[in-house]
């Protein structure tokens, strides 16, 4: 198994780079850019915002090009083991050069001559937010993350206790009063968008009877969690369910529940130790990306209840063209979204005798 | 003498019908109450889409500068409905009564016995009209958007496959990183190249519902590859996209016609929610997404602008919902 999981991740590799690839190129090649406003810069400092940014260069140096100056000078400070001659160098290489100098205490084996977006990404540099003046992206995404990762965990725990709940409740009074009448509170979910649940909330709960906050993060206190929380998990709660009825109800026929129950084993036994485990693998599949989605946050959510998650970079970054912002959120949730797959397939396996990894 | 006398018999009876999957999922699904109900409620309203923009007595773009943000005509009667429920709700749990909105009277006469069901919205203009022309606008996406989904997704997934092997792995290998992009930003960016225009939208949306299309068609081509049929046509010389066009997709019509009526309330959604970001249908156009958007930030004051067009869209998701769910119980082969 443990040579699946490298298998997996070494093939990630190609697929992340792919995908950086495309949106890098995508986000550069749609018109507009972040500088571009309704009244036009001076020509002079449009120049330098956009050299400021490297903007300037050919897209393909925008994306990674080596920078041979640089190289040169570390590579000679590496063979020397001094710092290189101030004289000899001058402009942002020498700053770059130096400065390196000094955080490392000496001269480093590594070249850090690599320069385009790509280029500082290897060395795990995200780069500055375009439009968030003074942020780098990583800040701004180590601000955020959290926030989004409690509320979409929360969320999502939430949201797999109730649905499978229902999900099994529903199953095993397939056709009658119980399973209609809990799959059409669970369809609610995915009937009444987000954005018209979170103010009717909101409303009830926080503005008529008072009991609940409004809206604001609080510092993450639980009265504050409540209201987003299940904003974010009545549409997975519809899904979970309805997934999971479906799984247990073809598992139910299936021969060998027929057998554990021909064997006498209570009714308990034979849905808890065989058909449950059973069942659950459609929904396996389905939360690997669920929760990935939900993790990196949702705007809406986000503006209505005002909490400063990373959920809205994935539309205003892309709006504004916030080039490296946007980047920095997508790697996040494509990384994600490769993780928790390649979790869910080895859950997958682990609940389905019949996978075998290799 | 038996043998003839049988023989006699066969040939005399009548001859047996056979029921083919078709029609015994048309009968399973005309037996689901539920189904039916949202098919005749979905008609209904296509059909109030259709008729409601044209021949009403308030044009959609009709500004009526005396009727601003008017209450439909006994909605916010204190003695019943939403009001009600919430002042019930209050008096349990020990608080007063909500504050009284002002009655419509007051607020506008010259609205009362105007005909407007749905009250009026910010800017005077009929939300009735409004939010049928919203309906329209909501379903045009939903279907056009499925239709270009339906398109890319089935033959995407017919045709890897069918091919199967390192073809099969590389287009599924790019699914998949279609997959890990956000589908928000994949929105934008083609609405950004494209141009804001209404078509486009509907293809930008398509563009992206098509991926688990793709899935579930290639999953169904796996497993229907290995049959006889198929074997067969290939034996007897049929070139490949002959096989996929007159063998494989016929059947996998099933599970995609199960698809196609949850992708439609997805894209809706899809569109509402852009709408809400303010990326959707432009003025004077609307779509039930920017209606409630609208509604959503009036909703103390002017509930009626949020609650008539959320309700619309609860209600044909609902009934794409039980249409799928019909259909899936219909088609489904074990279930006889």
């Amino acid at each position: 198994m443990l040579r699946y999981v490298i298998q997996r991740l070494v093939g990630a590799i190609p697929t992340l780079f792919l995908i950086i690839v495309m949106c890098f190129f995508m986000m550069r090649i749609a018109p507009g850019g972040p500088f571009t406003q309704e009244r036009a810069l001076p020509p002079e400092i449009e120049k330098n915002v956009l050299a400021a940014y490297d903007l300037d260069k050919p897209l393909l140096q925008q994306f990674i090009y080596v920078d041979s100056f640089v190289c040169q000078q570390r590579f000679a400070m590496w063979q020397t083991g001094q710092p290189p001659d101030a004289a000899a160098l001058s402009g942002r290489g020498l700053q770059y050069v130096r400065g390196a100098f000094r955080e490392t205490g000496g001269v480093q084996r590594e070249i850090k001559c690599l320069g385009g977006y790509f280029g500082k990404l290897l060395q795990g540099d995200f780069g500055p937010s375009f439009k968030k003046k003074d942020f780098s992206v990583s800040e701004l995404i180590a601000d955020g993350a959290p926030v989004s990762a409690i509320l979409g965990i929360s969320a999502i725990l939430l949201a797999t206790a109730i649905g499978v709940t229902f999900g099994i409740l529903a199953a095993l009074n397939q056709n009658r009063l119980q399973d209609y009448s809990l799959m059409t509170i669970a369809m609610i979910g995915i009937t009444i968008p987000s954005f018209v649940m979170a103010p009717i909330l909101t409303l009830i709960f926080g503005v008529y009877m008072g009991v609940l906050p409004v809206a604001t993060w609080g510092g993450g206190a639980f009265n504050h969690l409540i209201l987003p929380v299940t904003c974010l998990a009545l549409p997975q709660i519809a899904v979970i369910s309805r997934l999971t009825r479906g799984g247990m109800i073809e598992i139910m026929r299936s021969n060998f529940v027929r057998t554990a129950r021909a064997k006498g084993l209570p009714e308990r036994l034979v849905i808890g130790r065989h058909a449950l485990r059973a069942a659950l693998l459609p929904l396996v599949s389905y939360l690997g990306p669920a929760t990935a989605a939900l993790v990196t946050g949702s705007l809406v959510i986000e503006q209505i209840f005002q909490l400063p998650g990373i959920g809205k970079y994935f539309v205003t970054g892309a709006i504004e063209r916030d080039y490296t912002l946007v980047m920095g959120v997508i790697i996040l949730y494509a990384g994600l979204v490769i993780a928790l797959n390649l979790i869910a397939d080895v859950v997958y396996g682990l609940l389905d005798p019949k996978v075998r990894f290799d | 003498m038996a043998i003839q006398d049988t023989e006699e018999a066969v040939l005399a009876a009548e001859p047996i019908k056979g029921r083919s999957l078709w029609q015994d999922a048309r009968r399973r699904l005309f037996a689901n109450r539920a189904a039916v109900t949202s098919m005749v409620i979905l008609f209904i309203i296509a059909a109030l889409a259709i008729v409601v923009p044209n021949v009403s007595p308030h044009p959609y773009k009709k500004d009526y500068y005396d009727r601003v943000a008017c209450p439909p005509p006994d909605a916010l009667n204190p003695e019943r409905g939403v009001t009600q429920a919430i002042n019930w709700v209050r008096e349990g749990l020990g608080y007063a009564p909500a504050a009284l909105p002002l009655s419509q009277a007051e607020l506008c006469p010259e609205a009362v016995g105007q005909g407007h069901w749905f009250g009026t919205d910010a800017n005077g203009r009929d939300l009735f009209t409004r939010t049928f022309l919203g309906a329209g606008v909501s379903l045009m996406v939903g279907l056009t958007a499925t239709i270009v989904a339906l398109f890319i997704g089935v033959l995407y997934g017919a045709t890897a496959g069918y091919l199967g092997g390192r073809v099969d792995n590389y287009m599924m290998r790019f699914v998949d990183i279609l997959y890990a992009l956000p589908f928000i930003f994949f929105v934008i960016i083609l609405m950004v190249v494209f141009g804001r225009n209404f078509v486009l939208m509907f293809v930008a949306i398509g563009a992206v519902e098509w991926l688990t299309m793709a899935r579930i068609v290639r999953g169904q081509t796996l497993s229907i590859r290995r049959k006889e049929y198929i074997e067969a046509a290939e034996a007897a010389g049929v070139s490949n996209w002959a096989i996929i066009r007159r063998h494989i997709l016929p059947n996998v019509v099933g599970p995609v016609i199960v698809f196609v009526t949850l992708t439609v309330p997805a894209v809706i959604l899809a569109e509402s929610f852009l709408s809400f970001l303010g990326l959707g249908v432009q003025e004077p156009w609307t779509s039930w997404g920017v209606l409630i958007s609208e509604g959503a930030q009036q909703m103390q004051s002017y509930s009626w602008m949020l609650i008539y067009p959320a309700l619309m869209l609860s209600i044909t998701l609902f009934c794409f919902n039980f249409i799928g769910d019909g259909l899936r119980d219909a088609l489904d082969p074990k279930d006889r």
